[in-house]
């Protein structure tokens, strides 16, 4: 589990607190060796609101209603899918700054399995007005967006995961960033499952451009990758999320509209359960051909079609 | 006059459904005396009311309207093409209307928001939610039971409207609640059972509960026992006036019936405030 980054979320949450006072915190009783400095820090406005998901996400959107910026944490999966109902009518339809922080976005919670993971979260709720999400690639980025978020005073989702290790200078958080230069291929990811691109070999590496998406809804497409995308018409796609509703859907209705339809687009996004057994996030990702072996065979034939 | 009030609140109330011929009359009946007095014998100031039961809006906005909170043009739009005032509560545009209901087992989580905001904000701020007793089959209003109790959110005061119907059949049929107040008991409540049909059953509970709070920090829940379609002989007690609208012979039957009752009810043969 991505321990580090939770480590990151807490940090930057505490820092937060020094630098405004209408912060309320709600945990859906989770947060174990995470969230404890942030319960000191915020006294009385931390609240462990019990498992107890759709009254919380109420509750957050009345702390709203009277002036304070609640923030919303607990798995990804509970914190977006039990209280849906609550997100889109008291937090969204209201345009509420009420910050939904959901961790073990994808496959990050790995062998708890199946109803711990997290993969339509990110289509759950590009559906939702006023909604912007936040999907951090390193470490690094979890402050930034954690201060952008709060300075939005409109709904947001924090989708957190690992912490990615991608090598080179990568420019700091932003909606689009472009990871690296390559030759023959766009690659458009979000989240830390684009590093599984960089275990492949140099000169697969060298092919692929690397863009990553950090915000949702997405933001047009930057000139930089406009150029890039007529220049050379391949593209995929990588998520760890299932594809309806996910980042290559919404990608896919971008390009047409910017005339930039590829020669050919491939989106790698999660498969879900396909051999019915469990594991660890890598083991599911490999599962989804989003990492490993299974991730060169399908880059290797992408590049040779 | 509360008793004038509700008279008022009523007759408004059923012309707006009689013109947009439309349903939930019933809805609005069984808590029509309950939001009168809330507004008119107990909010003060910055005290807040949501209607959890967003069916009962028509009820809502004729209580806002007798309060001069919303105009005669505004209350005339009702269900017309292009009204701010939809049959449950919007989201936007009446800003005595902190959030959109209708969605049942949203109220109470919001009001316990506000009321917990409120109480961080140091202002002594009150909210009055009202749900109704079909609406207690959701989860998420036993959530927040859980959730008031513990916080001992004292300055939200939770009344179920306990009309003992719910969409298409009576609570006790369909999921029963009872024993209802040993349930809210249970949950850390200090329930009161009252008649929500009179005013002078609505004070007392409104006293008790003052009496409460100088000795306990327990929060409240009011069980206000009222009749679906209160007052209207035809239609009250039954499923078909969550529904049915009123055809003309129906809504002169109902005025005549109102004011005999409430002429009744100046003359004392009813309990008044």
């Amino acid at each position: 589990m991505a321990l580090e980054v939770r480590s990151e979320f807490a940090q930057a949450m505490i820092a937060l607190f020094e630098a405004r006072a209408d912060l309320v915190f709600i945990t859906g009783d989770l947060g174990y060796l995470a969230l404890e400095g942030v319960a000191q820090a915020y006294g009385e406005r931390f609240i462990n609101a019990g498992v107890a998901e759709q009254n919380a996400i109420s509750f957050a959107a009345g702390l709203a209603r009277v002036g304070h910026q609640p923030w919303l944490y607990s798995a990804a999966v509970f914190t977006v899918l039990r209280g849906y109902e609550q997100i889109r009518n008291d937090v969204c339809l209201h345009d509420l700054p009420v910050k939904l922080v959901g961790n073990g976005g994808g496959y990050g919670y790995g062998i708890m399995g199946a109803t711990h993971h997290a993969l339509e979260d990110v289509g759950a709720l590009r559906a939702l007005p006023n909604m912007t999400l936040y999907v951090p690639l390193l470490g690094t980025d979890v402050a930034q967006a954690v201060n952008e978020m709060a300075a939005d005073p409109r709904p947001n989702y924090l989708r957190l995961g690992a912490a990615a290790k991608i090598p080179g200078e990568i420019p700091p958080f932003a909606a689009w960033r472009r990871l690296k230069q390559g030759q023959s291929c766009v690659v458009i990811g979000t989240g830390p499952v684009l590093q599984g691109l960089y275990e492949l070999a140099p000169e697969l590496l060298d092919e692929l451009e690397i863009w990553c998406v950090g915000m949702f809804p997405l933001a047009d497409l930057p000139d930089e990758l406009l150029t890039s995308l007529k220049e050379k018409r391949r593209v995929f796609t990588i998520e760890e999320h299932y594809r309806a509703c996910g980042l290559g859907e919404a990608l896919s209705y971008l390009l047409l509209q910017r005339g930039a339809a590829p020669e050919s687009l491939l989106c790698l996004s999660a498969a879900g359960y396909p051999s019915g057994r469990y594991g660890s996030q890598r083991f599911h990702q490999e599962e989804s051909g989003l990492a490993g072996q299974p991730l060169v065979a399908i880059v290797e034939e992408f590049l040779r079609g | 006059m509360l008793e004038e009030r509700v008279f008022s609140v009523k007759r408004r109330f059923l012309a707006m459904y009689k013109k947009a011929n439309a349903g939930h009359i019933g809805s609005s009946l069984s808590c029509a005396e309950i939001l009168v007095f809330l507004q008119f014998a107990w909010m003060t100031g910055d005290d807040t009311l949501v209607l959890s039961k967003g069916h009962a809006a028509a009820a809502l906005y004729s209580l806002f309207a007798e309060a001069e909170l919303l105009s005669t043009a505004q209350i005339d739009s009702y269900y017309e093409e292009g009204t701010g005032l939809p049959a449950l509560p919007p989201f936007s545009g009446i800003k005595e209307i902190p959030f959109a209901t209708g969605s049942l087992g949203h109220g109470l989580s919001l009001s316990a928001g506000m009321t917990f905001g409120s109480r961080l904000n140091r202002e002594k701020r009150r909210f009055f939610c009202v749900t109704s007793d079909g609406e207690l089959d959701e989860g998420s209003v036993w959530e927040a039971a859980l959730f008031i109790a513990h916080h001992k959110l004292t300055d939200l005061i939770w009344v179920v409207d306990r009309n003992q119907i719910q969409a298409i059949g009576r609570t006790e049929d369909v999921l029963a609640l009872e024993p209802l107040d040993a349930k809210l008991r249970a949950f850390g409540f200090h329930v009161l059972s009252v008649d929500g049909h009179d005013f002078a059953s609505l004070l007392m509970a409104r006293d008790e509960c003052l009496r409460v709070w100088d000795t306990q920090a327990v929060p409240v829940v009011i069980i206000a026992n009222t009749v679906k379609g209160h007052g209207l002989s035809y239609m009250q007690d039954t499923v078909d006036s969550h529904y049915l609208p009123m055809s003309d012979a129906q809504y002169e039957q109902a005025l005549a019936e109102l004011t005999r009752a409430h002429a009744a009810a100046v003359n004392g043969a009813r309990s008044a405030v």
